[in-house]
């Protein structure tokens, strides 16, 4: 029970990390119908670039960790959303109107270009956050030991979801995207920069990628340049695994999914653990491709 | 004009005959590496250039065929050549077996997929699967192989196999391009729901393009197997698939000559700059982007079919019904 | 006889009923008309009939065969073709090519005679080029055969359809709005060219918004409101039904 509780936990912490990740790809599928075969790449860029301010400007020395991390976190939002914007901008706004396929292969060419650029600048070698930051005490739930981190990461991640909900569900610009998404032609005539909103939607899902990149660092220490496409992947799963282009969709699907390979790992075999999630996505795919939130569309011929 | 196409094919076999001659052992190995690349690319042509299935694990298909030869050899001494068509039709029904759920999912859901199978098959391999994998260092001690008597040791010995083998499969590519299995495909590729509405069963041939593509794939790794004696798991990673994939997509989808030049830069271009060896997949990368954005068809896409029509112009009137007024 | 019976067909989508009971019959070497407003449910008939939806209820009875929940190509292999309201050319092949995807199927050679290439396998390729050529002609695109089908006018494209439909050597071709797209002139074409279909011996079933051109090559029309068949009979008959006249008073007013 102990074992049980403790994986559950730590599969909700992770699960929040793959949600946060998810809902990068969700969105941009939702408007685009693309890919984005270079969203895990942006996460590892948040996750190298929040390192590199961390400790260059000595933010939890001067503000205290709290602030730091936040103070951290923001600079980190702002800077990989407007490399999201970029990416847009030059890899897949050429290719909006030529075949779906060509923004794909685009795709893969940007994330295969963004590893090797951390590779490049940062180096081969994985690099190690500083260990002080977070707390590491425990605290206890049911009588039982649950690490502060863990519950640290998952209510931030509930945070971040919560203000996407609030945006796209609560607010004008929210309604823009949702429109966007549902039928581009439909919504330009409704007066919707769809430009607008396709660069702004490139702007909100890689920031809360970077975001996640910081978390992870946070929270396991130690990131690599190749770390960004398994989580990519992971992500991408649970992306699926709640149905591609639903937002709330992506939250279920990332927690599902951290706690489906949490216990997998703990009750089948770590070794198999990545296996686990490949498989997960496999099986989705084939008994259930809208996913457990999406509805069902009739191919039109 | 015919003329000058089968002199020009007879001078480049002529000049690949002479080749390993003037190069040293270390560039005769390059060459090798760029023969067993295109072979692997033109298998990946099938599915990816012809079909249009983008497919992004064709390493496992590489993978169960180098393992079967390695297995076989070492554990049952079965000489290496031998297991050549064991490799390639285990290969073969490997990939029957995935691709038969998963042919019927959209391009992009389709790369995820086969993103998902080249990476369970390699974690597999790496947690000895049968226990007969070898984990992650693989399975070493392959024996060289024998031709007529001759045992293959040096590169250049392997290079006239690895050439020979890629001459042969450009070959039967070319005639499966050029019939009516390659037109199918190409149906399928344009529209699939088109294709099956012209009475095509669009199914069915996209799974043997797999089959097909996955059976040379499995043989080629009989021959990585023996060129290297030592094989893991490492060998077959998804990055493997991914340059495959952009050899055929920078050279031309469908287009052999393209997958031969695609094979010279991707495989060939960064041994003359090695110096900026780690720049290579970071060019790699931006190429893809910028290809796909100023030249979709890749480098040199492929020809357009010739048909002999001219003496049906004059007869077709008749031919159908007396035709109309 | 009846080549082709429609029996209680009804398809719904989500919530929507497309086709709600929809029963006729397609006589033998008939050209019949399929008319409706916007949405009435034409072309899910259609696909329906070839198999790209599976109806909820329902049979589809093609000489006696019901082809419901076969494969499409298993019922093109049978006898039935179509063509598509939106145009779904190979764009990027020569229009050669895209007739020669309808031999196919009367087509046996696999991928050993394509490596091997024996002499069987050659007298079946020239004689399918033979027979897409002779199509081309029948449609009057012969000297477009290596024309990419992307650089045909949308009339030609049209045509170029229904030669790829015929390659199928059908019993039974489906049009699905065959004008659309063309000018008067080339509507005039059409016209002769779906009588010498028939004249083939091919029973023709199509969509037409074009009622002059139904008027005068339909034998008999069935007519679809809301998803259900709300009249059928023959042209001078349709034209004075009442129930005809409303179903269209507003929406198309070429009737009358």
């Amino acid at each position: 029970m102990e074992e049980f509780f403790q994986q559950l936990t730590n599969g909700l912490a992770v699960g929040g990390i793959y949600a946060l990740i998810a809902l990068g790809y969700t969105m941009v599928y939702g408007v685009l119908k693309l890919i984005n075969f270079a969203h895990g790449d942006l996460f590892t860029i948040g996750a190298f670039l929040g390192l590199t301010l961390l400790t260059s400007l000595g933010l939890s020395d001067h503000m205290g960790p709290l602030l730091g991390v936040i103070a951290l976190a923001v600079m980190v939002i702002v800077l990989v959303g407007l490399i999201g914007f970029l990416l847009e901008r030059t890899a897949y706004r050429p290719l909006r109107n030529s075949q779906r396929l060509s923004a794909v292969v685009s795709a893969l060419g940007a994330s295969i270009f963004f590893q090797n650029a951390v590779m490049l600048i940062w180096g081969a070698r994985p690099l190690v956050y500083p260990h002080n930051i977070l707390p590491t005490t425990a605290i206890s739930i049911f009588g039982m030991d649950v690490p502060l981190v863990r519950i640290l990461m998952f209510s931030t991640s509930l945070v971040l979801m919560y203000a996407l909900y609030y945006l796209t569900h609560k607010t004008k610009i929210g309604a823009a995207i949702r429109a966007a998404a549902i039928d581009q032609g439909a919504a330009k005539l409704m007066g919707i920069d769809v430009n607008r909103v396709i660069a702004l939607v490139f702007c909100i899902g890689p920031a809360l990628g970077g975001a996640a990149g910081v978390m992870v660092g946070l929270y396991y220490g130690q990131i690599s340049f190749t770390m960004g496409w398994m989580y990519g992947l992971k992500a991408f799963t649970a992306a699926i695994l709640g149905g591609i282009g639903n937002i709330p969709g992506a939250m279920v699907g990332g927690l599902l999914l951290g706690v489906i390979e949490a216990l997998g790992a703990a009750y089948i075999s770590i070794a198999w653990k990545d296996a686990i999630s490949f498989l997960v996505l496999i099986l989705i795919l084939i008994v259930r491709p809208t996913g457990l939130l999406g509805e069902r569309v009739a191919d039109k011929v | 004009m015919m003329n000058m196409r089968t002199l020009l094919l007879f001078a480049v076999c002529l000049l690949l005959l002479a080749l390993p001659q003037f190069l040293n052992p270390y560039w005769t190995d390059v060459f090798n590496n760029i023969g067993l690349y295109t072979v692997l690319a033109l298998s990946l042509n099938i599915i990816l250039g012809h079909a249009g299935l983008f497919h992004m694990g064709h390493a496992a298909f590489y993978a169960v065929g180098a393992y079967t030869t390695a297995i076989l050899n070492t554990q049952f001494g079965v000489p290496v050549l031998y297991t050549m068509p064991l490799a390639g039709l285990l290969a073969a029904v490997f990939a029957m077996v995935v691709a038969r759920p998963i042919i019927h999912l959209r391009g992009d859901y389709l790369l995820i997929v086969t993103i998902g199978i080249v990476e369970i098959v390699r974690i597999a391999l790496v947690n000895d699967v049968f226990g007969l994998t070898g984990g992650a260092n693989g399975i070493f001690g392959i024996a060289r192989p024998m031709v007529f008597g001759f045992k293959l040791k040096k590169p250049e010995h392997f290079f006239y196999l690895i050439w020979g083998f890629c001459l042969l499969t450009i070959f039967f590519m070319h005639r499966l391009e050029n019939s009516r299995f390659g037109r199918a495909l190409n149906f399928i590729k344009e529209d699939d729901v088109a294709a099956e509405g012209s009475g095509i069963d669009t199914a069915y041939y996209k799974l043997i393009a797999f089959v097909l593509g996955a059976f040379w794939a499995g043989m080629t790794g009989t021959i990585y197997a023996a060129k290297m004696t030592i094989i893991s798991p490492e060998a077959f990673s998804f990055w493997e698939s991914v340059v495959l994939f952009t050899i055929v997509i920078l050279g031309g989808m469908g287009s052999i000559r393209g997958v031969l030049v695609g094979s010279f830069l991707i495989i060939g271009l960064p041994e003359i700059f090695r110096d900026l060896a780690e720049w290579r997949m970071l060019v790699f990368g931006l190429a893809m982007m910028l290809m796909m954005i100023f030249r979709t068809q890749g480098l040199i896409p492929p020809p357009p079919r010739k048909y002999d029509v001219l003496a049906y112009l004059k007869e077709a009137a008749g031919a159908v019904g007396g035709g109309r007024a | 006889m009846s080549l082709v019976q429609l029996k209680d067909l009804t398809k719904t989508f989500g919530g929507l009923v497309a086709v709600n009971d929809v029963s006729f019959n397609v006589e033998q070497g008939s050209i019949v008309g399929l008319i409706g407003p916007n949405g009435a449910g034409k072309t899910t008939v259609f696909n329906l009939i070839t198999g790209n939806y599976v109806p909820d209820t329902g049979e589809v009875l093609f000489d006696g065969t019901n082809v419901v929940g076969m494969r499409t190509h298993r019922i093109v292999h049978l006898g039935i073709a179509r063509t598509f309201q939106t145009i779904r050319l190979f764009q990027n092949m020569s229009a050669l090519e895209n007739v020669l995807s309808g031999c196919h199927c009367r087509m046996q050679s696999g991928i050993f005679s394509a490596m091997f290439r024996p002499p069987s396998q050659r007298r079946e390729e020239s004689a399918a080029v033979g027979r897409a050529m002779a199509e081309l002609e029948f449609v009057g695109l012969a000297d477009q055969w290596n024309n990419a089908a992307k650089n045909l006018s949308y009339g030609k494209q049209r045509l170029l359809e229904v030669a790829r439909a015929l390659a199928t050597q059908p019993r039974f071709i489906i049009l699905d709005e065959p004008a659309g797209g063309m000018n008067d002139h080339e509507t005039q074409e059409l016209i002769e060219l779906i009588k010498a279909v028939r004249d083939r011996g091919i029973t023709v079933l199509l969509i037409e918004h074009d009622m002059s051109l139904v008027m005068k090559v339909c034998e008999h029309l069935v007519v679809l409101e809301y998803g259900a068949v709300i009249a059928q009979g023959g042209p001078e008959e349709i034209k004075n039904n009442p129930r005809v006249i409303e179903a269209y008073l507003g929406a198309d007013d070429d009737l009358l």
